[in-house]
């Protein structure tokens, strides 16, 4: 993975130090607190109901043993043991005191970490396929370009007071494991009739109160040619996005009002512009980065075989186990949902047995994911049965990749100060109702995601069966909605009528999945059998 | 309001910056204000004729001022470009950045902060107007300027 040269960490413990005289100047009155918010927010740092949250990020899902281990410090030191993985890849804290913000920052800087750009109206730490690498169906290690954007847009002069925040995901395989049309900007790395490798390119996409999907914008940019590409996009949104009135301040909407041909031709003009400013990184930066992820030295002539004879492991392999590049090696998903726990929370003494296994077995690369789980990218086969050991002995082995309750779910109303109700409640209670394995796994891929306020950090809209809270005449209620995808076959949920409170919406789960039982073809996933019969049948088994 | 904060040698032009509209229509004007919506490409035109740019920052979270300093240092304008408005010193060093060379904010900066913002990073990732090396120019020495 990437290492920081001189350069960059010079940046980083600037950004400490600056930080750590901001937060200063807020403690001894110098700031208020309005002057401060947007300074703070620029690192990650937000005030929650019950206290700051820190957001560090993991830029494109990427950790080391020593940065988990690191993370799993802060976990104990700074907050109550844990820490929370985000849908954006990153991990939070919950429980953080002002004062000390700066201190954490200083010690993720020594591993090479930090929250720049993790909040706030900024091009935000980027997402990308959490099985780069390792994805036998990738066409390169997308990490490359992830790093060097990184770079490019880390402190963008220009570009460091937008309009809205600006999100932008990077895969380089035709599976979507990121979600990546929900992005402001979302790039695939793809090859042209002449063999040459560039960017598929989307804008505009979004989730939000307003949720868009990303609209193919180009479909062939040179891969020495993005940053310029990026900036033009960047450009011709700062420059004309409204700025009345937050909820209509984001890409998507001024792609939405334009319209995408006029959105586009604006953005290639712009481009052509910025080509002849000479601003893209040289191939030699690319090369120096790139070989930072050169495939770990794997193994030849491993064996193949799996001793499937102790049936939990066989149950556990079957699920959350992927197949790898490398032959003799595969990739292992690590399940952040154990029932009855919280989506995405994980111990410090959790952190660190992860971190174990990434150094011992996983040539020291573990990755986190959008859909809150972790992975050990590159695991040989033969050690899979004492890394599955491992981890069910720390909680860590649940079985429910894709399944019913490998739940997306937000803070919501038990942390957020944006949320209208909770999440965690929700989503332990769906994953209660279907905690018998065999009923999930007769009912197959299904994805259930779930959002406290509009907002949809749950990302309810990109869910095959999404909640959405709300708040209603000062009480929590529940929406429903059906038929949303993040992945390749991207698809925005639509809202199935009147909604519940909390009792009702889980039954209300329960009997639209009664009915796609009923009612599916062999073989079928609820989300193909919704596109096939659409909202209808649902609906009678939903409200009678 | 005392003198702006200038990074220029020059003597200050003393004419006050007429609106975008008044500007294209008086042909002798030398300084214009740029509001944060106005179109600054309407300006390229008639760029051997100003002076000075004043743009405006009505807000200090909007920053479409940055794009439109950058289109001006991108068009070979080198006259005076200096941000007014709710400018505060967190800004001061993306604004150099963009190519502004002088600073009259509402609210006074504080002494010495400016040096400060200013001297705070050591290098830049990425080029801009001004001129600066990125990082990327630094680790291969072959790109550096002469």
């Amino acid at each position: 993975m990437y290492k920081y040269d001189e350069y960059d960490q010079a940046m980083v413990d600037a950004r400490v130090e600056e930080f750590r005289d901001q937060t200063r100047r807020r403690i001894e009155g110098h700031l208020s607190e309005d002057q401060f918010k947007p300074l703070r927010l620029k690192n990650g740092l937000y005030l929650q109901l019950h206290a700051y949250m820190l957001r560090v990020a993991v830029p494109y899902g990427t950790l080391n043993s020593r940065q988990m281990r690191k993370l799993a410090h802060i976990a104990r030191k700074y907050d109550r043991g844990y820490g929370h993985f985000t849908t954006r890849q990153n991990i939070q804290y919950n429980w953080i005191k002002l004062a000390e913000a700066p201190d954490i920052l200083a010690e993720l800087a020594t591993v090479e970490m930090h929250a720049i750009q993790t909040s706030g109206e900024s091009i935000r730490n980027l997402s990308a396929d959490h099985y780069a690498g390792a994805a036998p169906d990738e066409i390169c290690d997308p990490r490359p370009w992830a790093e060097l954007i990184r770079q490019a847009t880390t402190f963008h002069p220009e570009f460091s007071y937008l309009p809205r925040k600006f999100k932008i995901a990077v895969i380089a395989a035709q599976e979507d494991r990121a979600a990546l049309r929900w992005h402001d900007c979302a790039l695939r790395i793809v090859k042209n009739e002449s063999g040459e490798q560039g960017f598929e390119v989307y804008a505009g996409g979004g989730m939000g109160r307003t949720p868009i999907i990303a609209f193919p914008i180009r479909e062939f940019c040179p891969a020495g040619q993005i940053f310029s590409y990026i900036q033009a996009i960047l450009r011709v949104w700062n420059r004309h996005a409204r700025r009345d009135n937050i909820h209509k301040q984001r890409m998507k909407i001024l792609v939405h009002e334009l319209g995408e041909e006029e959105f586009r031709r604006q953005v290639e003009m712009e481009f052509e512009h910025i080509l002849t400013l000479g601003r893209d990184f040289p191939q030699a930066e690319y090369d120096r980065i790139a070989a930072h992820f050169d495939p770990p030295p794997f193994e030849t002539a491993l064996s193949e075989e799996l001793d499937r004879s102790d049936p939990d492991f066989a149950l556990w392999v079957d699920r959350q186990v992927a197949a790898h590049k490398a032959p003799g090696y595969a990739i292992v998903n690590i399940s952040l949902k154990p029932c009855g726990g919280i989506t995405g929370d994980i111990s410090a003494e959790q952190m660190e047995l992860v971190a174990d296994l990434a150094e011992r077995y996983s040539f020291d690369d573990l990755r986190s994911t959008h859909v809150q789980n972790l992975v050990l990218p590159h695991v040989r086969k033969q050690d899979l049965y004492a890394v599955w050991q491992a981890l069910d002995a720390a909680g860590l082995a649940s079985v429910n990749l894709g399944l019913v309750t490998d739940i997306i779910a937000c803070p919501g109303l038990d942390y957020c100060s944006l949320a209208n109700a909770r999440s965690i409640p929700v989503a332990q209670q769906i994953a209660e109702r279907f905690a018998d394995l065999d009923r999930q796994l007769d009912l197959g891929e299904l994805k259930i995601k779930i959002s406290g306020c509009i907002n949809a950090c749950g990302h309810h809209h990109a869910a095959h069966i999404g909640i959405l809270g709300v708040d209603r005449k000062g009480t929590e209620n529940y929406q429903l909605l059906l038929g949303g995808s993040g992945a390749e076959d991207v698809s925005q949920a639509k809202i199935t009528g009147p909604g519940f409170d909390e009792t009702g919406i889980v039954d209300a789960v329960e009997r639209t999945i009664e009915r796609y039982r009923e009612i599916r073809e062999p073989g079928e996933r609820f989300l193909d059998c919704y596109r096939r019969v659409g909202m209808d049948p649902f609906k009678e088994a939903i409200y009678g | 309001m005392g003198d702006p904060l200038r990074f220029r040698d020059d003597p200050a032009p003393d004419e006050p910056g007429v609106s975008l509209d008044a500007f294209l229509n008086q042909k002798d004007a030398t300084s214009v204000l740029l509001e944060a919506g106005d179109d600054v490409r309407a300006l390229l035109p008639e760029l051997g004729r100003v002076r000075l740019v004043e743009i405006d920052f009505p807000r200090f979270r909007d920053g479409r001022g940055f794009s439109s300093a950058s289109i001006l240092r991108e068009a070979g304008y080198t006259g005076e470009i200096r941000a007014i408005g709710d400018v505060l010193v967190d800004l001061v060093f993306f604004m150099r950045r963009c190519g502004f060379d002088s600073f009259e904010p509402d609210a006074p900066f504080h002494p010495g902060a400016v040096d400060a913002a200013l001297s705070r990073y050591p290098d830049v990732y990425q080029s801009a107007t001004d001129g600066r090396e990125p990082i990327w120019a630094l680790r291969h020495p072959q790109f550096a300027a002469e």
